[in-house]
């Protein structure tokens, strides 16, 4: 028995860009692995409409000083490496992390207002304990974030890493280190389609290359206005796809910074006896933001809890297959 | 797709006699491609005209209804691919399986836990919908006693045989229940379609692996000769790609291209999932789901953790974007606060409220936090909308009581309206106006620094 199902498959004008992180000795870096995220002419892991030629990759979360302000489990999860960036680092590679991103959180002129040397210093050991693609974040200060960023950016020329974040306020001075050292930037918007492609803009007009730049439309987390991410992030892809050249940048989200906030995450007492188990509850919180947002198309996942690195890994592996039926 | 005014008003009598209450047919057209106005306000329209109108009006997707009453499930009659598009208007029914393989104890042990579970979020009452019973043995007489136990409770319910005679059983002892018959597939369609029929309740319609030409096949088969007409379909499929690519497929036939042998709700089994071996992979298919189409969604593991974060989710993706959840105004204590907690003032959307009080909580220091009504805006949004100004600042400070609760006249307001504590001064004699951070994420050190 068959009948005529009519075809639903949508023709995109547009595709996303690949974007390729890290280099290897062959480029002029030392990474062993490198990623390459974009290049998808569809709507996220749709095989029977389009190409998804690269997987989505979990990236993962790591500080440059032990943080204090953490759930309990991930302290509990990581232990001592969370005073070493760098064991930290080559942790998180053993258990599956194919992107670090290194936040140089010591930098915040609060949390210990390091400077450039001590970036520096961070970076090189961050890269010579791993050997996969590097993210380098600011503290989020303006004027850190332009030191410390351009101290990575020279740090690690010809590695091809990705700093972050590249914000409306401070674009031009990272945008120019990138530029300088050929790495790439993360620019980040406050979850708004226009201001996403205006900063796009922004940058390209410093002749930055496209393939230079992931944006970061501005992750919620489950229960926080997780919603609101996902119809924007739906609607930047839709209109990439439909051919708007300054939204075809691949996607990053924060899934795991902003799910350990969430009062579910952060809480195992005094709450709600409905809330379950508070570290298969913290899990699935985390976990569940990333499927969403895969499902809306993120191309770099970044995570923080060490359980959570194989599960989305395994969510990704499964979208991921093609199938010949359906 | 629905037919346009333009396509209507080729069927209509182009008479202009204007008795339905419009000035002419092509106005009149327009009205009912816009679901505005019934046909049955034109006296001259032909049978034939009616019969094609009343199909192209009829929802892309159907409503069906599980159950009755107090426990009565509605999913289905969507209208868009996205939810930014409009709104996704019934959220999927979560139920969890009980097999018939259980003993008495772990069976009423988890149907009560289930029936009992409820959650509070963002003043809504979270719940489970239902439960489905899983015949494992063929024992007709064991199946009608769970089913009838299930029925005990104030759930939807779901009934699960590959065999007719198991299924009357089941379908007999809640009469009246309107539970889903679960399964008609290409072997046994003809009996569970007559039963469904004959015990007024929804079928679900079983293809295989994502064969939706087979599917819909089934489908016109057991509408024209079974007349049954309240389905749930299920593709067959069970992993991530598969069913993510088989339930968008439904979606867009049905909404896109008015297809109407797959216009009903779906129907998702995440623990049957390849590679679903675990609590967290069944959790996580079942939030591919929730995001992406799914009406029903049957879950093996009870798991008040896991279920808590599907909850959440669902109440995310359903809220409806042009109405977004907003917090009641007034003044709220972060951290219990005392008389000398500084006041912060902020407006009343949701996500700008979550993100303040989240931040206020985060820094370790108590406050109080005064919510304005903004209408649901965000700071800047109100701020230019004109629901956000200096006096409707005041207006809320001296409503709230505020100032017989702390010993300071002290107020933060945020960044992006720096530009009004001129005004709010003037509104607020004597009092000091702190600009705060632009950004809720910048509230921790503001306040460390206010504390200094």
């Amino acid at each position: 028995m068959s009948a005529a199902v009519p075809d639903v498959k949508e023709i995109w004008n547009g595709r996303i860009v690949e974007v390729t992180l890290g280099a290897g000795p062959d480029q002029g870096g030392t990474r062993r692995t490198t990623v390459t995220v974009g290049g998808q002419n569809t709507l996220p892991f749709l095989h029977f409409e389009g190409q998804m030629p690269h997987k989505p990759v979990v990236a993962v979360e790591v500080r440059d000083q032990a943080p204090d302000d953490w759930s309990e489990l991930l302290v509990q999860a990581w232990g001592d490496v969370l005073s070493d960036p760098a064991a930290w680092a080559a942790r998180a590679e053993e258990l599956g992390a194919e992107v670090i991103a290194l936040s140089l959180d010591s930098a915040h002129p609060e949390r210990g207002d390091t400077g450039a040397k001590e970036a520096r210093s961070t970076v090189r050991r961050v890269l010579e304990a791993t050997g996969i693609p590097l993210i380098v974040y600011g503290p989020g200060q303006p004027d850190k974030d332009n030191e410390v960023l351009v101290a990575a950016a020279e740090e690690a020329a010809g590695e091809r890493i990705a700093l972050g974040n590249c914000e409306e306020k401070n674009y031009r001075t990272i945008v120019a280190a990138a530029l300088a050292n050929d790495q790439l930037v993360i620019a980040k918007t406050p979850i708004d389609v226009n201001l996403a492609k205006q900063l796009n803009v922004l940058i390209g007009d410093m002749r930055l290359s496209r393939d230079h730049i992931i944006m970061d439309p501005t992750t919620g987390a489950l229960g926080y206005g997780l919603e609101y991410t996902y119809s924007v992030m739906e609607r930047v892809r839709l209109a990439a796809l439909s051919g708007d050249a300054a939204l075809q940048q691949p996607m990053i989200v924060t899934a795991g910074y902003e799910a350990w906030r969430a009062k579910e995450t952060r809480t195992g007492e005094g709450v709600p006896a409905e809330w379950g188990d508070w570290r298969t509850r913290s899990l699935l919180w985390e976990a569940n933001t990333a499927v969403t947002l895969l499902e809306t198309g993120a191309d770099i996942v970044v995570l923080r809890h060490p359980d959570v690195i194989p599960l989305v890994k395994q969510a990704i592996e499964g979208l991921m297959q093609d199938s010949p039926v359906a | 797709m629905a037919l346009s005014g333009l396509a209507i008003y080729k069927m209509l009598p182009q008479t202009n006699c204007k008795e339905c209450g419009f000035p002419t047919c092509l106005a009149f057209a327009m009205k009912l491609a816009a679901r505005q106005v019934e046909l049955s306000a034109c006296p001259y329209v032909s049978e034939e005209t009616k019969a094609q109108l009343d199909s192209a009006a009829a929802p892309p997707i159907r409503l069906i209804a599980l159950g009755r009453d107090s426990h009565k499930l509605e999913v289905g009659n969507e209208t868009v691919i996205f939810r930014h598009e409009k709104t996704f208007y019934h959220q999927p029914g979560l139920f969890y399986r009980l097999s018939t393989a259980l003993g008495d104890q772990e069976f009423s042990g988890l149907l009560d836990q289930i029936a009992s579970y409820q959650v509070e979020r963002v003043g809504v009452a979270l719940r489970v919908d239902g439960v489905a019973i899983q015949d494992a043995s063929g024992s007709a007489e064991t199946f009608a006693k769970r089913v009838a136990q299930a029925a005990e409770k104030e759930l939807a319910l779901i009934l699960i045989s590959a065999d007719p005679a198991v299924m009357e059983a089941g379908l007999k002892a809640v009469e009246g229940r309107a539970p889903l018959v679960y399964a008609a597939t290409a072997e046994n369609w003809e009996k569970m379609a007559a039963l469904a029929h004959q015990y007024g309740a929804p079928l679900a319609v079983r293809g295989k692996d994502g064969d939706l030409e087979g599917l819909a096949a089934l489908v016109q088969e057991i509408t024209s000769k079974a007349k049954a007409e309240d389905l749930v379909l299920d593709p067959g499929t069970r992993g991530w790609a598969d069913t993510l690519a088989a339930f968008t497929k439904i979606r867009r036939a049905a909404i896109k291209k008015n297809f109407r042998s797959l216009g009903y709700p779906v129907i998702a089994f995440p623990g049957e999932g390849a590679g679903a071996d675990s609590l967290e992979m069944e959790t996580m298919l079942a939030a591919q789901a929730i995001d992406k189409y799914g009406s029903l969604i049957v879950l093996d593991r009870f798991d008040k953790a896991a279920l808590y974060s599907l909850l959440t989710l669902r109440q995310n993706i359903y809220t409806d974007p042009q109405k977004p959840i907003q917090v009641t105004p007034g003044l709220y204590e972060i951290s219990s606060p005392n008389a000398d907690s500084p006041l912060l003032v902020t407006t009343n959307f949701s996500l700008t409220y979550f993100s303040v009080a989240g931040e206020v909580e985060g820094s370790g220091r108590p406050a109080w936090l005064l919510v304005t009504d903004s209408e649901g805006m965000s700071v800047l949004t109100a701020w230019a909308a004109g629901k956000f100004d200096a006096e409707r600042i005041a207006k809320a400070v001296r409503a709230s009581g505020v100032t017989e609760r702390i010993k300071h006249q002290k107020i933060v307001i945020p960044g992006f309206v720096a530009s009004i504590s001129g005004e709010l001064e003037e509104e607020l004699a004597g009092w000091e106006i702190l600009v705060g951070p632009r950004e809720a994420i910048g509230i921790p050190s503001f306040l460390r620094q206010m504390a200094a």
